[in-house]
């Protein structure tokens, strides 16, 4: 098997002392910072890639996968002893969970979905082992315009298909899109919606964007309505482990999770939040205790927990293998690999086979450190939870600023990351989803040379688009699957099994 | 999302509809100054036009939903924490442009911050920003070799 004398070959990379320490520190920073209420995996990332800047390229991306990684499970964490999901996508584990945790069986809860998000990572990192080459050998196939296609597919879906609007949806994406045109032009070397302003010149930084949408933009929503809801704490009592009873409820959600975690996510279809309802309403039911869901059923946490997971490590498939970002953590991670020049795609796993290999053998031993490391450390998490929520907040922006302006030196980038603030808490306020305005911003600017390739190759005809046959049917899928929310009111609306 | 059983226009989402009409003018606009290259093909301006034209569907789009007051439902506003930590920032950036360091700006928007979420102890939670402004500063300018803007302060260290 070809894929795995490569990934042997990834693994002697990741295995060096210099990168287990990485990946080591990764881990422990995503776990603490992800652990954060109201800090989702994509903040993690975007708040930690300052501390990257200057490290070698291997390094700091096996450090990044170690913080995605440690992100997820650091959400679920709150997501259990907290009823606030740090993003949709653990959504579905704090119903069940926090329940169970409320029931006096918190430690249960956390080690289901630890051990499920383990089984799940690591079967899901296994199906992008196998299934990154091939797909790399279609890619290779693929010409401008059919890239273009691909891209228009993951806009679509991203933004429209899923959500609970696909008007909001698009007005976010189109936002991000917007955002993506300010700077340089480099193919004509003309400014766009720059105003003269210098700093506009070099483009939009990401992560001033995603911090400025996800952090100032939660700390002032948060705010806003703190007198209408309250945040309450619930306490680890009891035993920490699973009984037999436990682990024969927990096995086949882990599973059937992983099932619906991994197509969905590597799939350009994006977000987590289908595959986690899917596998929630799928274990309430199949189970033999239909009594105890609505009272803390672990099924309930084990299956969404599983989906989360598998999700995450398939949106690593288009992402390394096509460069083509679903989420806004997989966004984020795309920014880590421009930071160095770096941009994933076929190339890369030509040009770089060490780092890219070296990267998903990380993702492997990520994996394995979080689940020894977890639960033997879930007190110390848990009193990261217990933090007052005023300095929470106050040190989350501070290391905003600080991040930013280390970033970017320079005034204009924090009036930036204020004005993406206030937007981020304005479409809080309206309901718009987040996620599609960050992707947006970084797959704009790359379908768009794309686009251009493809019309200077056939001098401006757009005919170029449905001509080629993967193009045409691309775009023909993307059609589909922007009609298709219109007349089927029902489709995001997974969220009505809440109720 | 249930949309609320009285259908009223949503004056707020016609406002989102007209400052999206409005940002893709903007984006038309800039477009128009663009210069082609090539006789071909239209090069930088293409994806200028596709924005601005989506934005203005998109603009009709929210305008539909505010007209028929699709929004969803939302809950009441306290204006106070939002106009403290703006402030902060504000201040942050002020200390910054006119070269007052990061370090006093830092602290004052740790204290805005945390008055806002309620705490009511400001001086000491002055005092607990500047430490980690301290503490942010050796971080990130003596571990990892990244520049902050210096003021006064920071040339002590």
């Amino acid at each position: 098997m070809e894929a795995f004398t490569s990934l042997a070959g990834g693994l002697a990379v990741a295995i060096q002392p210099a990168n287990l320490l990485f990946a080591l520190i990764g881990v422990l920073l995503g776990t603490a910072v992800g652990v954060l209420p109201g800090i989702g995996p994509a903040l993690t990332v975007a708040l930690l890639l300052p501390i990257t800047f200057k490290l070698d390229p291997a390094g700091s991306i096996i450090m990044f996968a170690g913080i995605y990684y440690g992100g997820m499970y650091g959400g679920s964490t709150t997501a259990i002893l907290i009823n606030t999901p740090g993003e949709s996508a653990s959504m579905a584990t704090a119903l069940e969970g926090n329940l169970m945790a409320k029931a006096g069986r918190g430690g249960p809860a956390l080690a289901t979905s630890a051990i499920g998000s383990f089984v799940a990572g690591t079967i899901a990192t296994l199906g992008l082992t196998l299934l990154a080459p091939y797909l790399v050998e279609i890619a290779v196939s693929f010409g401008p315009e059919d890239y273009f296609a691909l891209m228009v597919v993951a806009f679509v879906t991203v933004s429209a298909t899923f959500g609970d609007s696909p008007v909001r949806g698009l007005t976010s994406l189109f936002i991000g899109l917007l955002l993506g045109l300010v700077g340089i032009d480099i193919l004509s070397g003309q400014s766009r919606l720059s105003f003269g302003v210098p700093e506009l010149y070099d483009n939009i930084e990401v992560t001033t964007l995603a911090v400025g949408l996800f952090a100032v933009g939660e700390a002032l929503y948060v705010a806003s309505r703190r007198h209408v809801h309250e945040e309450k704490l619930e306490a680890v009592r009891g035993s920490l482990w699973m009984t037999k009873e436990d682990w024969k409820r927990s096995w086949k959600p882990w599973l059937r999770g992983t099932m619906f975690g991994f197509p969905i996510g590597a799939l350009p279809a994006g977000g987590a939040e289908i595959p986690t309802f899917l596998s929630y309403a799928t274990e309430r039911r199949l189970t033999k205790h239909p009594e105890d869901f609505g009272r803390g059923a672990i099924e309930g946490v084990a299956g969404p927990e599983a989906a989360n997971n598998a999700s995450a490590a398939g949106t690593l498939v288009p992402l390394l293998t096509l460069g083509l970002p679903t989420s806004a953590t997989a966004a984020m991670l795309l920014a880590g690999f421009q930071q160095y020049g770096l941009n994933p795609g076929p190339l890369l796993f030509a040009d770089q086979p060490n780092l890219v290999w070296g990267l998903i053998a990380s993702l492997f031993i990520a994996n394995g450190m979080l689940l020894v490391l977890n639960l033997p450390l879930v007190g110390l998490w848990v009193r990261l939870l217990m933090i007052p929520q005023p300095w929470l907040y106050a040190g989350i922006l501070v290391f905003a600023t600080m991040g930013t302006i280390a970033a970017n030196p320079s005034p204009v980038e924090l009036v930036m990351l204020t004005v993406f603030g206030i937007l981020g808490f304005l479409m809080r306020r309206f309901d718009f989803p987040i996620a599609p305005v960050v992707v947006g911003l970084i797959l704009g600017p790359i379908a768009e040379s794309q686009l251009r390739r493809a019309l200077s190759i056939s001098l401006g005809d757009p005919m170029t688009l449905l001509q080629s046959p993967i193009s045409a049917t691309l775009l023909a899928i993307a059609l589909l699957a922007l009609v298709l929310p219109f007349f089927l009111k029902g489709l995001g609306r997974f969220k009505a099994v809440e109720d | 999302m249930t949309s609320s059983p009285q259908r009223r226009i949503d004056v707020a989402g016609l406002v989102i509809a007209v400052i999206l009409l409005v940002l893709a003018g903007v984006v038309w606009w800039d477009m128009s100054k663009l210069q082609i290259l090539s006789p071909y093909d239209l090069g930088p301006k293409v994806m200028p036009i596709i924005v601005s034209g989506g934005l203005t569907l998109l603009a009709i789009g929210n305008a539909i939903g505010a007209l028929r007051g699709d929004l969803p439902a939302r809950e009441s506003l306290d204006w106070k924490p939002i106009i403290l930590i703006l402030g902060g920032l504000a201040c942050l950036i002020a200390l910054i442009a006119f070269g007052g360091g990061f370090m006093i700006g830092t602290a004052l928007l740790f204290a805005a911050t945390s008055t806002a979420f309620g705490r009511r102890a400001f001086v000491t939670d002055f005092v607990i920003g500047a430490v980690i402004a301290v503490f942010v500063y050796l971080l990130f300018a003596k571990l990892l070799t990244l520049s902050l803007p210096a003021g006064p302060l920071e040339r002590l260290f």
